[in-house]
């Protein structure tokens, strides 16, 4: 009833695991795989090692989480190392996350991750977490995520998603600029703001970083509608990701246009099973719905 | 479907500052840090503690009760210096308590804590003398002035058992020695333990061995602390020791592969033991 296809890999259910959560090591995705995700991404991979920013790292307000972890990353090395242990153990596809500082970069990081022989590749161009060191995220121009996705795509073999952020005017241009450079599907959206947390005992930003993006619930109705805007604007499949939470938000994400739902924040707001509930939670809808398939609703809200 | 109560009905998961009560010098290079507030940790749990505009780590609980909770830090890098500079009265924030926890069981039961992982054993010892367990402690340091707890244990009627490295007091050797000859010689029922790696793989062959329950606790290196940052997952099973752990059963320890070999940084890289 759940099974998907994205960009010709199938998807027994279309859950995905988000970059940054839990997927640290090989061991950690095979762990989330089990726990019923249609597919896991891997935390960021970068070509230096980072240990990332001092914590608090990532914490909880009142709607979400916030967090600031700073890209951190074993090296290109280690890191296609535990890919592999992924690719090779996880019972669910692998999609391998990079980053980079460059463009030139993200295509030597491409290159590299695709010895691992990962199901697909995301281009993260929008962590907001890194600014003081790298810079605007690339997912903020048009030409420059458009430079990435044609480098990415040049370096690798399998399918690759860009990755996009919600703290633009416009997503619609950068979406078409992507798709258009050659991307093969949108993972939409990164953490939305930066935003800030203040003590108010002590006065000072909860953070290490200060600033943080924002996830979880609080941000689903922006991600929802960046979706929306996306799946107006281009032909290729979107991964919706922001807020997912319940069986109903994934039903909204799909909607709203995407063909399979990214999952993060929620690991913690109901347990690395959250997969698993997720979707026998859609299947009740589609049951009481009298849907069958996905595709019976997907985009709805376009007609 | 249920709708989402989890911003309402939970705490949330962002420090709490509270003052510095009191300051103990617990032992060479260890303070202990005593905190009004009521906890409700469970022996084996940690916080993560956060010094504004410095950085936030992972200690244990080792002492609690109706209105206080305390902290035995050991002194060992940038952050456990900075805190030893804090004073009584100075602002801290406190998430948690995080983790699992061990099992309250057994009859007669013997911990052995290493190092400042005695700390969560503290904890664990009144525990356990509550309800009523027979209850026998071997505490090891390098050197006599590492040595914890012992008056407060000898207060609460717990057995020690002293071994320090150098023999400046109790035995000369290491702890699991002195572990060898209670399982000769005694029935117990459980044993618990806390310190470092190379000792409690040592712990836990020799209960399998003689079949005896055994609980330890492990560290590794933490972030988020509530499983969602993935820092702390171990190979091959992929759990998380801030959620799954940081307290394992010597037989789901033994399914834990780096364990006494390997863990991991900060960065993530793979550090040997
Ligand atoms: C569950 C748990 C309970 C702990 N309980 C206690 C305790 O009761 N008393 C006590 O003195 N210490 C305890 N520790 C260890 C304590 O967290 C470290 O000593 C502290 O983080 C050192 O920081 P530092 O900057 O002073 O030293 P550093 O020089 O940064 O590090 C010294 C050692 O601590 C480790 N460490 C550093 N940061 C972390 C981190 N974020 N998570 C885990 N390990 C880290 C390093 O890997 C290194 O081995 C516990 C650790 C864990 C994981
Ligand atoms: C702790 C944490 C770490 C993250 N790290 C990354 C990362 O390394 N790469 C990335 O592309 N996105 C990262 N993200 C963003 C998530 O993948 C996701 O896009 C965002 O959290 C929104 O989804 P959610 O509401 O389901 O969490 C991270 C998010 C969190 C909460």
């Amino acid at each position: 009833m759940l099974k998907t296809r994205i960009c010709g890999i199938k998807l027994e259910n279309p859950t995905v695991l988000a970059s940054g959560i839990m997927g640290v090591t090989g061991a950690s995705l095979c762990f989330v795989s089990e726990n019923g995700a249609g597919a896991v991404t891997t935390k960021s991979i970068g070509l230096e090692e980072r240990k990332g920013h001092p914590a608090p790292v990532v914490l909880e307000w009142e709607n979400g989480l916030i967090n600031a972890v700073g890209l951190s990353s074993p090296g290109i090395e280690e890191g296609v190392e535990e890919l592999k242990a992924a690719v090779e153990k996880s019972k669910s596809p692998v999609i391998a996350s990079i980053f980079a500082p460059t463009t030139k970069q993200f295509g030597e990081v491409a290159r590299q991750v695709s010895k691992a022989k990962p199901a697909m590749i995301e281009a993260n161009i929008s962590c907001p977490n890194v600014e003081a060191e790298f810079g605007k995220p690339f997912a903020t121009d048009q030409k420059a995520a458009a430079g990435v996705t044609k480098i990415v795509k040049k370096n690798s073999k399998v399918p690759v998603i860009v990755k996009l952020s919600p703290n633009v005017p416009n997503i619609k241009i950068i979406a078409q600029a992507v798709e258009k450079a050659g991307a093969d599907s949108i993972c939409a959206v990164n953490t939305v703001g930066p935003g800030m947390v203040i003590d108010i005992k002590t006065g000072k930003p909860l953070l290490a970083n200060k600033a943080g993006g924002l996830s979880g619930p609080a941000i689903r109705p922006v991600a929802v509608r960046c979706v929306y805007d996306i799946y107006e604007s281009v032909k290729i499949p979107i991964i919706g990701t922001g807020g997912v939470t319940y069986g109903k938000d994934a039903v909204e994400m799909i909607m709203a246009g995407a063909l399979a739902v990214g999952v993060g924040s929620a690991v913690h707001y109901r347990g690395i099973d959250v997969f698993r509930k997720v979707c026998n939670e859609i299947i009740e809808f589609m049951e009481k719905e009298g849907y069958s398939k996905l595709k019976d609703f997907r985009g709805i809200a376009h007609e | 479907m249920s709708e989402c109560s989890c911003t309402e009905s939970k705490k949330l998961e962002k420090p709490l500052v509270l003052k510095i009560e009191k300051i103990v010098d617990e032992a060479k290079d260890f303070k202990t840090f005593i905190f009004r507030h009521r906890l409700n940790a469970k022996p084996g749990q940690f916080v993560m503690l956060w010094i504004p505009r410095v950085d936030e780590k992972p200690f244990s609980v080792t002492y609690q009760d109706k209105e206080r909770f305390a902290l035995t830090i050991f002194k060992v890098g940038p952050f456990t210096q900075k805190l030893f500079e804090m004073k009584e009265g100075d602002k801290v924030g406190i998430r948690g308590p995080y983790g699992n926890h061990f099992k309250l069981e057994g009859k007669n039961v013997v911990l052995v804590g290493g190092g400042c992982g005695t700390a969560p054993l503290g904890f664990l010892a009144d525990e356990m003398k509550k309800i009523k367990a027979d209850v026998n402690f071997i505490v090891g340091a390098k050197s006599k002035p590492y040595l914890l707890y012992l008056h407060r244990m000898k207060k609460s009627g717990v057995k020690t058992f002293v071994t320090t490295d150098d023999g400046s007091f109790g035995v000369k050797g290491f702890t699991t020695e002195l572990l060898k000859t209670f399982i000769e010689k005694n029935r117990l029922d459980k044993v618990f333990a806390c310190g470092p790696e190379v000792m409690l793989k040592h712990v836990v062959e020799m209960c399998l061995k003689a079949g005896i329950p055994c609980e330890v606790s492990m560290e590794r290196y933490m972030k988020c602390g509530f499983g969602v940052c993935g820092q702390c997952c171990v190979d091959n099973s992929g759990v998380r020791v801030c959620k799954e752990g940081p307290v394992f059963s010597a037989k789901k320890i033994k399914k834990i592969a780096e364990f006494g070999k390997y863990k991991r940084s900060a960065s993530g890289k793979k550090v040997k033991l």
